[in-house]
């Protein structure tokens, strides 16, 4: 049905994409498979008009089109579902599902149409407020207004750009469902995520990515979760490691009590929410994304204040305290852009470095800077770490997402914090480099520090963790151990509901 | 008494009333337009300049509209397509007016024209304190009555008003359901920009039939800190707007009075009251009560990569 031929795209200084070609037939799940910076989501764009690419052609039923706006495309019947949605959370529901529907009489009866919306809604067994503010809705619901958004529209062919990101093992399942109807209806479907689990479960083909170019199409019994993951890394080692089954202590080092967390809208991000992190204890935090997980991370490196409650570190107090910032360290995923946490993306690796510790004397004289101990510092850490840094000097936007999170790392553990929060660390990094972050902590532990690990994948969690809490709606469901629970047990808990 | 002050109070209030407005617009599509004050001197002399020529009344509304959407649609122009600075851009309009008008205007001081008179609107002029200040007025003032209503059905029962506040909130989420952004945001700022030249023209046209130098005196600022107060709705801008006319109002009532109280404190009074709205109102902001376009003063590029 569309053909995509030796597409290239390229922003200023970066080739996002070099030459990707592949097909979609009708009725097909086709799944993109790719580390981040791959070009998965440049490509999609170009799909849905957003990006021009500078050279190759797309082909829909063998005649070249142009998709010049999202228009064009929409017209052609190409929608998606963005990883971050395309909602106005100040409207209702009806008016931004309104907004997206074509073929609409300047006057018309809101409440005909309301109908036609609704019985699309039930369709999918969902509930659905249409008169209430988006920003109320959970980001699941969120996610289910952005697919029918595309089905009122009639698409012919659908984009889901990580859709289960947002969702509960459960709700997961039921989009597959839709999905697998969506098929038979004949529609074709371009699936992206990061999960292996998923990936293996409703392709039909997958093609993976990589470096913006397309390594191979595999039909369905042709790949496996092994041969995926080794045609991703491709020739890139993967760090060997075991997980040691190390004694917990019974030290305390954090303790959070009754922490609320408001944010922007005066509402609630955490409420009440108490924890206890253990030395040497990597505690996971599992919940579908949205239900407070960053909010957390972001009190407790400091970037947000408490509304109420407090944080402990044995028996000091360090909620608002500065101190705060040399007792817990912190690293998230590396978006795509490179640009938002954790770094100044157009600043020099060894700059990177030494940001946290800029003031120590060991990387000044009086009050100038000690260039020579900087540079220093850098190889020392380039070394350790195994980075892939590029020339000296280079800024480190052009590192790719693994050697980006490993300069964070490498800046976040020098000063030997006791607690590490890890938001989304490993999502969208490739395998090895994923491997890596996760025994960074797993060494760390064996040390003595604690990792409080956010993610969003559950096998990552069940794999590393020794303890795994649940949060669901800014509240902490209750803690499992990972040994003794189950996807589903963890799941029902991820929607509020089994708390054991 | 009660009558004669209300009466000062709407047609002080006005000329606010439609800047504030056409500042809605402006800010609703996600462009924040901080020329409304050269905006408001350029219709006031493009309108006067029109009827002193023409005679006509109309004609100077007209001109007044174009000459106002002309220098707006340069700020759009800008923001929009070269998504260039804001501010910067808004300012420098603000300081246009002022300089082209002082230039262009010289000729007209001095100049009279007849302004807009009353028509009095039978039956509803005949209730009692509200009827005379609301219904014995001039045309303009029915217009702006007019304009708040349909600007709010409009934003609200429309398809183009969901389509121009989707923009203003999220350009991205508009662009992917097939608006086309550019084109919306230039077209609220062109005419929102001669909405708030028709304001300018009440001033030359109906409150004091001449032209003046500086003869908005800072109400387009004043505007400005309305939207903020009315939260982008146009039925509170007419309550704001008449807040300010009645401040306005009262201060003069008080000068005529002969109290003891400096005539330049008295005269103060508008935009002291300015201050402390912008207080209030960013106190309320912060508590949550936004109603502010989430993408005011961002420039929309679609290959931006977020």
């Amino acid at each position: 049905m569309l053909q995509i031929e030796k597409i290239r795209k390229t922003f200023p200084g970066v080739v996002a994409l070099d030459s990707v070609s592949f097909s979609i037939a009708p009725g097909e799940i086709h799944t993109l498979l790719g580390e981040n910076g791959a070009g998965k989501s440049t490509l999609m764009n170009v799909l849905t008009g957003l990006y021009r690419p500078e050279k190759g052609q797309i082909l829909l039923d063998g005649a070249p089109v142009t998709l010049n706006s999202p228009r064009d495309s929409l017209g052609l019947g190409i929608g998606m579902v963005h990883q971050h949605f395309m909602l106005v959370p100040a409207h209702s529901v009806f008016e931004n599902i309104l907004l997206a529907l074509d073929n609409i009489p300047h006057f018309f009866s809101r409440k005909t149409l309301k109908k036609k919306i609704g019985n699309v809604i039930r369709e999918f067994d969902l509930d659905l407020d249409l008169d209430a503010p988006v920003w109320r809705l959970s980001i699941g619901a969120q996610q289910w207004i952005e697919l029918i958004k595309l089905l009122m529209r009639n698409c012919r062919l659908l984009i889901l750009d990580e859709p289960t990101a947002v969702l509960t093992p459960q709700e997961s399942k039921r989009l597959f469902i839709v999905l697998g109807k969506l098929k038979e209806q004949g529609k074709s479907i371009i699936f992206i995520s990061h999960k292996m689990r998923e990936v293996m479960e409703i392709s039909d083909r997958v093609t993976v990515l990589k470096k913006g170019r397309s390594l191979t199409t595999l039909q369905r019994g042709d790949f496996d979760e092994k041969r995926l993951a080794s045609l991703m890394i491709g020739e890139d080692q993967i760090p060997q490691w075991e997980k040691q089954t190390h004694v917990v202590d019974d030290d305390v080092v954090l303790q959070i009590e009754n922490l609320s967390v408001h944010n922007d809208r005066g509402l609630s991000d955490l409420e009440n929410f108490d924890l206890s992190l253990k030395r040497g204890e990597i505690l996971g935090i599992a919940g579908v994304a949205g239900n407070g997980q960053k909010a957390l991370a972001e009190v407790l490196t400091g970037l947000k204040t408490a509304t109420a409650g407090k944080i402990l570190a044995g028996e000091d107090d360090i909620t608002d305290s500065t101190a705060k910032r040399s007792y817990i360290a912190g690293i998230a995923h590396i978006p795509e852009d490179r640009k938002s946490i954790g770094i100044a993306p157009d600043m020099t690796v060894d700059d990177n470095l030494i940001m946290k510790s800029f003031k120590s004397r060991a990387f000044r004289n009086w009050i100038f800077q000690d260039r020579k101990a900087i540079r220093s510092n850098a190889e020392a850490k380039i070394d350790q770490f195994a980075i892939k840094a590029g020339p000296a000097g280079n800024p480190v936007r052009y590192l790719s997402g693994g050697n980006i999170q490993k300069v964070i790392i490498a800046r976040e553990l020098s000063e030997r914090p006791a607690v590490l929060v890890a938001l989304y660390p490993t999502r969208g990094l490739d395998i090895g480099s994923a491997e890596y972050v996760h025994k960074v902590m797993a060494d760390g532990a064996a040390d003595g520090m604690s990792t409080l690990l956010i993610s969003e994948d559950l096998d990552e969690l069940l794999k590393i963790s020794d303890r795994i809490a649940v949060m669901f709606r800014g509240r902490l469901i209750g803690c499992v151990d990972p040994l003794k629970t189950s996807r589903e047990e963890i799941g029902l808990m991820m929607s509020g509901e089994g708390a054991p | 008494m009660v009558e004669i002050l209300l009466d000062a109070t709407v047609r002080a209030g006005t000329p606010i009333l439609f800047a504030t407005l056409g500042a809605i617009i402006n800010e609703r599509a996600g462009i924040i337009n901080l020329g409304i004050e050269g905006l408001m001197l350029i219709g006031a002399l493009a309108g006067f300049a029109a009827t002193s020529l023409s005679g006509s009344l109309l004609i100077g509304v007209i001109a007044a509209f174009v000459a106002a959407l002309l220098a707006g649609s340069v700020h759009g122009f800008i923001t929009v397509q070269l998504r260039g600075n804001q501010i910067v851009s808004g300012l420098a309009l603000t300081m246009f007016g002022i300089g082209i008008t002082a230039l262009f205007g010289r000729s007209m001081v001095g100049l009279t024209i007849a302004g807009f008179e009353r028509l009095t609107i039978p039956g509803l002029s005949m209730i009692p304190v509200i009827g005379k200040p609301f219904f014995n007025q001039d045309a303009l003032i029915y217009l702006s009555f007019v304009l708040v209503f349909a600007i709010a059905f409009f934003f609200y029962r429309t398809r183009w008003g969901l389509a121009l506040r989707t923009v203003g909130e999220n350009p991205a989420a508009a662009d992917t359901c097939g608006v086309p952004v550019n084109l919306y945001r230039f077209l609220a700022v062109s005419i929102g920009s001669g909405i708030v030249g028709i304001g300018g023209a009440y001033l030359s046209l109906a409150s004091t039939p001449m032209w003046i130098e500086n003869m908005s005196a800072g109400r387009g600022w004043i505007a400005v800190a309305l939207v903020i107060f009315a939260s982008w709705s146009s039925y509170r801008a007419l309550a704001g707007a008449y807040l300010f006319g009645g401040i306005t109002a009262m201060q003069l009532r008080f000068q005529a009075m002969g109290t003891t109280i400096s005539a330049h404190i008295l005269q103060m009074l508008p935009y002291i009251f300015t201050i402390l709205v912008l207080v209030i109102s960013t106190v309320r902001l912060a508590k949550g009560a936004s109603q502010q376009p989430e993408s005011l003063g961002q420039p929309y590029d679609r290959e931006d990569r977020k």
